[in-house]
Protein backbone atom coordinates (compact mmCIF):
# COMPACT_ATOMS: atom_id res chain seq x y z
CA UNK A 1 0.00 0.00 0.00
CA UNK A 2 2.78 2.41 0.96
CA UNK A 3 4.49 1.62 -2.32
CA UNK A 4 1.54 3.00 -4.29
CA UNK A 5 2.41 6.51 -3.06
CA UNK A 6 5.44 6.42 -5.33
CA UNK A 7 3.13 6.08 -8.34
CA UNK A 8 1.53 9.48 -7.67
CA UNK A 9 4.18 11.54 -9.55
CA UNK A 10 3.94 9.15 -12.47
CA UNK A 11 0.16 9.53 -12.59
CA UNK A 12 0.46 13.33 -12.35
CA UNK A 13 2.93 13.29 -15.21
CA UNK A 14 0.67 11.08 -17.32
CA UNK A 15 -2.31 13.40 -16.69
CA UNK A 16 -0.29 16.49 -17.62
CA UNK A 17 1.22 14.85 -20.71
CA UNK A 18 -2.25 13.75 -21.79
CA UNK A 19 -3.57 17.27 -21.37
CA UNK A 20 -0.71 18.81 -23.35
CA UNK A 21 -1.03 16.11 -26.01
CA UNK A 22 -4.72 16.79 -26.56
CA UNK A 23 -4.11 20.56 -26.75
CA UNK A 24 -1.20 20.07 -29.15
CA UNK A 25 -3.00 17.68 -31.49
CA UNK A 26 -6.35 19.52 -31.56
CA UNK A 27 -4.96 21.99 -34.11
CA UNK A 28 -6.41 24.90 -32.16
CA UNK A 29 -4.42 28.12 -32.42
CA UNK A 30 -4.11 29.51 -28.88
CA UNK A 31 -3.52 33.00 -30.31
CA UNK A 32 -7.00 32.95 -31.75
CA UNK A 33 -9.30 34.79 -29.37
CA UNK A 34 -12.94 33.88 -28.86
CA UNK A 35 -15.24 36.79 -29.65
CA UNK A 36 -16.53 38.57 -26.56
CA UNK A 37 -19.69 39.32 -28.54
CA UNK A 38 -20.63 35.72 -29.34
CA UNK A 39 -24.44 35.32 -29.13
CA UNK A 40 -24.74 39.01 -28.27
CA UNK A 41 -26.21 41.76 -30.48
CA UNK A 42 -23.81 42.95 -33.16
CA UNK A 43 -22.73 46.55 -32.63
CA UNK A 44 -24.82 49.14 -34.40
CA UNK A 45 -23.06 50.92 -37.23
CA UNK A 46 -23.77 53.03 -40.28
CA UNK A 47 -20.89 53.36 -42.72
CA UNK A 48 -20.56 55.27 -45.97
CA UNK A 49 -19.93 53.31 -49.17
CA UNK A 50 -16.73 53.29 -51.19
CA UNK A 51 -17.28 56.69 -52.75
CA UNK A 52 -20.65 57.15 -54.38
CA UNK A 53 -21.94 53.65 -53.64
CA UNK A 54 -24.56 53.01 -50.99
CA UNK A 55 -23.06 52.30 -47.59
CA UNK A 56 -23.69 49.57 -45.08
CA UNK A 57 -25.61 49.80 -41.82
CA UNK A 58 -26.65 47.33 -39.17
CA UNK A 59 -30.24 48.61 -39.42
CA UNK A 60 -30.28 47.68 -43.10
CA UNK A 61 -29.09 44.13 -42.37
CA UNK A 62 -31.59 43.25 -39.66
CA UNK A 63 -33.99 40.43 -40.41
CA UNK A 64 -31.57 38.41 -42.54
CA UNK A 65 -28.70 36.04 -41.98
CA UNK A 66 -25.54 37.88 -42.99
CA UNK A 67 -21.88 36.98 -43.51
CA UNK A 68 -19.82 40.09 -42.75
CA UNK A 69 -16.21 40.18 -43.88
CA UNK A 70 -13.64 42.76 -42.76
CA UNK A 71 -10.96 43.27 -45.39
CA UNK A 72 -8.39 45.83 -46.52
CA UNK A 73 -6.45 46.40 -49.71
CA UNK A 74 -3.21 46.53 -47.66
CA UNK A 75 -3.83 43.12 -46.14
CA UNK A 76 -1.98 40.24 -47.81
CA UNK A 77 -4.01 37.38 -46.23
CA UNK A 78 -7.14 39.07 -47.65
CA UNK A 79 -5.81 38.35 -51.14
CA UNK A 80 -5.34 34.72 -50.18
CA UNK A 81 -8.90 34.60 -48.89
CA UNK A 82 -10.48 36.39 -51.83
CA UNK A 83 -11.15 33.40 -54.14
CA UNK A 84 -13.02 31.74 -51.27
CA UNK A 85 -15.15 34.86 -50.82
CA UNK A 86 -15.83 35.02 -54.56
CA UNK A 87 -17.13 31.45 -54.53
CA UNK A 88 -19.17 32.13 -51.41
CA UNK A 89 -20.66 35.32 -52.86
CA UNK A 90 -21.88 33.45 -55.95
CA UNK A 91 -24.16 31.28 -53.80
CA UNK A 92 -27.71 32.54 -54.07
CA UNK A 93 -28.60 31.98 -50.43
CA UNK A 94 -25.54 33.58 -48.87
CA UNK A 95 -25.78 37.29 -48.13
CA UNK A 96 -22.15 38.39 -48.06
CA UNK A 97 -21.31 41.98 -47.17
CA UNK A 98 -17.94 43.63 -46.58
CA UNK A 99 -16.36 46.33 -44.47
CA UNK A 100 -13.13 47.91 -45.70
CA UNK A 101 -11.09 48.32 -42.51
CA UNK A 102 -8.76 51.34 -42.22
CA UNK A 103 -8.43 51.59 -45.96
CA UNK A 104 -8.71 54.49 -48.40
CA UNK A 105 -11.97 54.03 -50.36
CA UNK A 106 -10.14 54.39 -53.69
CA UNK A 107 -7.69 51.63 -52.65
CA UNK A 108 -10.56 49.34 -51.61
CA UNK A 109 -12.29 50.05 -54.94
CA UNK A 110 -9.13 49.19 -56.87
CA UNK A 111 -8.69 46.00 -54.80
CA UNK A 112 -12.24 44.85 -55.62
CA UNK A 113 -11.96 45.88 -59.27
CA UNK A 114 -8.75 43.89 -59.63
CA UNK A 115 -9.80 40.71 -57.81
CA UNK A 116 -13.57 40.77 -58.26
CA UNK A 117 -16.29 42.05 -55.94
CA UNK A 118 -18.07 39.29 -54.01
CA UNK A 119 -20.01 41.66 -51.73
CA UNK A 120 -23.65 42.71 -51.98
CA UNK A 121 -22.76 45.90 -50.13
CA UNK A 122 -19.54 47.43 -48.77
CA UNK A 123 -19.03 49.97 -46.02
CA UNK A 124 -15.88 51.99 -45.43
CA UNK A 125 -14.53 51.99 -41.86
CA UNK A 126 -11.71 54.47 -42.35
CA UNK A 127 -10.82 55.13 -38.70
CA UNK A 128 -11.37 51.52 -37.66
CA UNK A 129 -13.89 52.36 -34.94
CA UNK A 130 -16.50 49.87 -36.17
CA UNK A 131 -13.72 47.27 -36.18
CA UNK A 132 -13.01 48.02 -32.51
CA UNK A 133 -16.76 47.81 -31.76
CA UNK A 134 -16.69 44.28 -33.18
CA UNK A 135 -13.59 43.40 -31.14
CA UNK A 136 -11.61 43.02 -34.36
CA UNK A 137 -7.88 42.50 -33.89
CA UNK A 138 -6.69 41.87 -37.41
CA UNK A 139 -7.91 41.51 -40.97
CA UNK A 140 -9.41 39.48 -42.41
CA UNK A 141 -12.10 38.52 -39.93
CA UNK A 142 -15.51 37.15 -40.85
CA UNK A 143 -18.66 37.30 -38.72
CA UNK A 144 -21.95 35.44 -39.06
CA UNK A 145 -24.93 37.50 -37.90
CA UNK A 146 -28.37 35.92 -37.47
CA UNK A 147 -31.81 37.35 -38.22
CA UNK A 148 -32.10 38.89 -34.77
CA UNK A 149 -28.81 40.71 -35.32
CA UNK A 150 -26.80 38.49 -32.95
CA UNK A 151 -23.21 37.47 -33.74
CA UNK A 152 -23.17 33.67 -34.00
CA UNK A 153 -19.62 33.00 -35.14
CA UNK A 154 -16.32 34.69 -35.82
CA UNK A 155 -13.63 33.42 -38.16
CA UNK A 156 -10.20 34.92 -37.49
CA UNK A 157 -7.81 35.10 -40.42
CA UNK A 158 -8.47 34.03 -44.00
CA UNK A 159 -11.48 31.77 -44.56
CA UNK A 160 -10.36 28.43 -45.91
CA UNK A 161 -12.46 26.26 -48.25
CA UNK A 162 -12.49 23.65 -45.46
CA UNK A 163 -13.82 26.15 -42.89
CA UNK A 164 -16.52 27.24 -45.34
CA UNK A 165 -17.63 23.67 -46.08
CA UNK A 166 -17.43 22.29 -42.56
CA UNK A 167 -18.43 25.26 -40.41
CA UNK A 168 -19.79 28.27 -42.25
CA UNK A 169 -22.28 26.66 -44.65
CA UNK A 170 -23.75 24.22 -42.08
CA UNK A 171 -24.18 27.14 -39.66
CA UNK A 172 -25.90 29.23 -42.35
CA UNK A 173 -28.22 26.34 -43.23
CA UNK A 174 -29.11 25.96 -39.56
CA UNK A 175 -29.78 29.67 -39.14
CA UNK A 176 -31.86 29.88 -42.33
CA UNK A 177 -34.02 26.98 -41.19
CA UNK A 178 -34.54 28.22 -37.62
CA UNK B 1 33.03 61.29 -19.74
CA UNK B 2 30.71 62.77 -17.15
CA UNK B 3 28.64 64.37 -19.87
CA UNK B 4 28.30 61.00 -21.58
CA UNK B 5 27.13 59.36 -18.35
CA UNK B 6 24.62 62.14 -17.84
CA UNK B 7 23.34 61.63 -21.36
CA UNK B 8 22.97 57.91 -20.75
CA UNK B 9 21.04 58.58 -17.56
CA UNK B 10 18.72 61.00 -19.34
CA UNK B 11 18.02 58.66 -22.24
CA UNK B 12 14.68 57.04 -21.49
CA UNK B 13 13.29 53.98 -23.23
CA UNK B 14 11.73 54.61 -26.62
CA UNK B 15 8.04 55.25 -26.05
CA UNK B 16 5.25 53.79 -28.14
CA UNK B 17 2.97 56.66 -27.15
CA UNK B 18 3.45 59.38 -29.76
CA UNK B 19 3.42 63.06 -28.79
CA UNK B 20 0.35 63.76 -30.93
CA UNK B 21 -1.68 61.25 -28.93
CA UNK B 22 -1.18 62.93 -25.58
CA UNK B 23 -3.91 64.90 -23.89
CA UNK B 24 -3.20 68.50 -22.94
CA UNK B 25 -4.54 67.98 -19.42
CA UNK B 26 -1.78 66.24 -17.39
CA UNK B 27 -4.28 64.71 -14.94
CA UNK B 28 -6.34 63.09 -17.70
CA UNK B 29 -3.17 62.05 -19.55
CA UNK B 30 -1.86 60.46 -16.35
CA UNK B 31 -5.07 58.47 -15.94
CA UNK B 32 -4.93 57.38 -19.59
CA UNK B 33 -1.31 56.25 -19.21
CA UNK B 34 -2.05 54.31 -16.03
CA UNK B 35 -5.06 52.63 -17.67
CA UNK B 36 -3.23 51.76 -20.88
CA UNK B 37 -0.45 50.04 -18.91
CA UNK B 38 -3.12 47.62 -17.61
CA UNK B 39 -4.62 46.86 -21.02
CA UNK B 40 -3.36 44.13 -23.30
CA UNK B 41 -2.61 44.78 -26.94
CA UNK B 42 -4.70 42.02 -28.56
CA UNK B 43 -2.45 41.97 -31.63
CA UNK B 44 0.84 41.29 -29.81
CA UNK B 45 -0.92 39.58 -26.88
CA UNK B 46 1.94 39.94 -24.39
CA UNK B 47 2.42 43.69 -24.38
CA UNK B 48 0.34 46.46 -22.90
CA UNK B 49 -1.11 48.96 -25.35
CA UNK B 50 1.13 51.52 -23.63
CA UNK B 51 4.20 49.60 -24.88
CA UNK B 52 2.95 48.40 -28.22
CA UNK B 53 3.65 50.00 -31.59
CA UNK B 54 0.80 48.12 -33.29
CA UNK B 55 -1.69 50.37 -35.08
CA UNK B 56 -4.59 48.79 -33.21
CA UNK B 57 -2.85 49.63 -29.90
CA UNK B 58 -2.55 53.24 -31.06
CA UNK B 59 -6.22 53.31 -32.09
CA UNK B 60 -7.25 51.98 -28.70
CA UNK B 61 -4.99 54.48 -26.89
CA UNK B 62 -6.69 57.29 -28.81
CA UNK B 63 -10.13 55.83 -28.12
CA UNK B 64 -9.30 55.55 -24.41
CA UNK B 65 -8.24 59.19 -24.28
CA UNK B 66 -11.40 60.20 -26.12
CA UNK B 67 -13.57 58.41 -23.60
CA UNK B 68 -11.69 59.83 -20.62
CA UNK B 69 -11.95 63.34 -22.05
CA UNK B 70 -15.67 62.78 -22.54
CA UNK B 71 -15.97 62.16 -18.80
CA UNK B 72 -15.76 58.37 -18.48
CA UNK B 73 -14.45 57.03 -15.18
CA UNK B 74 -11.50 54.61 -15.29
CA UNK B 75 -13.89 51.71 -14.66
CA UNK B 76 -16.25 52.84 -17.44
CA UNK B 77 -13.44 53.22 -19.97
CA UNK B 78 -12.11 49.75 -19.09
CA UNK B 79 -15.59 48.22 -19.22
CA UNK B 80 -16.03 49.69 -22.70
CA UNK B 81 -13.05 47.71 -23.96
CA UNK B 82 -13.89 44.55 -21.99
CA UNK B 83 -17.34 44.57 -23.65
CA UNK B 84 -15.61 44.40 -27.04
CA UNK B 85 -12.51 42.31 -26.44
CA UNK B 86 -13.46 40.30 -23.35
CA UNK B 87 -11.50 39.86 -20.11
CA UNK B 88 -8.46 39.01 -22.23
CA UNK B 89 -7.68 42.75 -22.67
CA UNK B 90 -7.07 43.03 -18.95
CA UNK B 91 -3.44 42.22 -18.15
CA UNK B 92 -4.57 41.63 -14.56
CA UNK B 93 -7.49 39.20 -14.69
CA UNK B 94 -10.42 40.00 -12.36
CA UNK B 95 -10.82 37.94 -9.18
CA UNK B 96 -14.08 36.03 -9.69
CA UNK B 97 -15.56 32.60 -9.10
CA UNK B 98 -14.22 31.24 -12.38
CA UNK B 99 -10.77 32.80 -11.95
CA UNK B 100 -10.41 31.63 -8.33
CA UNK B 101 -8.21 28.69 -9.33
CA UNK B 102 -5.97 30.98 -11.37
CA UNK B 103 -5.39 33.40 -8.51
CA UNK B 104 -5.25 31.03 -5.54
CA UNK B 105 -4.23 27.74 -7.21
CA UNK B 106 -0.50 28.38 -6.58
CA UNK B 107 -1.23 29.10 -2.91
CA UNK B 108 -3.16 25.82 -2.65
CA UNK B 109 -0.25 23.91 -4.23
CA UNK B 110 2.23 25.61 -1.87
CA UNK B 111 0.08 24.75 1.16
CA UNK B 112 -0.17 21.13 0.04
CA UNK B 113 3.60 21.04 -0.37
CA UNK B 114 4.29 22.53 3.07
CA UNK B 115 1.81 20.16 4.76
CA UNK B 116 3.22 17.17 2.85
CA UNK B 117 6.80 18.06 3.80
CA UNK B 118 5.86 18.59 7.46
CA UNK B 119 4.10 15.22 7.61
CA UNK B 120 7.02 13.47 5.92
CA UNK B 121 9.55 15.07 8.31
CA UNK B 122 7.49 14.13 11.34
CA UNK B 123 7.18 10.51 10.21
CA UNK B 124 10.88 10.13 9.63
CA UNK B 125 12.28 7.52 12.08
CA UNK B 126 14.32 9.08 14.90
CA UNK B 127 18.09 8.68 14.56
CA UNK B 128 20.04 6.27 16.84
CA UNK B 129 19.96 7.07 20.56
CA UNK B 130 23.03 8.87 21.97
CA UNK B 131 25.77 6.68 23.42
CA UNK B 132 25.50 5.70 27.06
CA UNK B 133 28.37 6.61 29.43
CA UNK B 134 29.71 3.02 29.29
CA UNK B 135 29.64 2.96 25.46
CA UNK B 136 31.37 6.33 25.33
CA UNK B 137 34.14 5.08 27.61
CA UNK B 138 34.55 1.96 25.48
CA UNK B 139 34.76 4.05 22.30
CA UNK B 140 37.47 6.24 23.77
CA UNK B 141 39.43 3.17 24.87
CA UNK B 142 39.25 1.67 21.40
CA UNK B 143 40.35 4.93 19.80
CA UNK B 144 43.36 5.15 22.11
CA UNK B 145 44.37 1.56 21.38
CA UNK B 146 44.07 2.22 17.69
CA UNK B 147 46.27 5.30 17.93
CA UNK B 148 48.96 3.57 19.98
Amino acid sequence: MRRLVYLVPLLLFAALAGYFGVALLSGRDPHELPSALLDKPAPDFALPGLGGGAGLSMAGLRGQVVVLNFFASWCAPCRVEHPVLLRLGRQEKVRLVGIAYKDKPEDSRRFLAELGDPFRAVGSDRDGRVGIDFGLYGVPETYVIDRQGHIRKRFVGPLTPAAVERELLPLLRGLAGG
Amino acid sequence: MRALLLLLLLAGPALAVQPDERLADPVLEGRARALSRELRCVVCQNESIDDSNATLARDIRLLLRERISAGDSDAQATAFLVARYGDFVLLRPPVRGDTWLLWFGPLVVLTLGVVGTAVALRRRRPGPAPLTAAEQAQLERLMREDGA
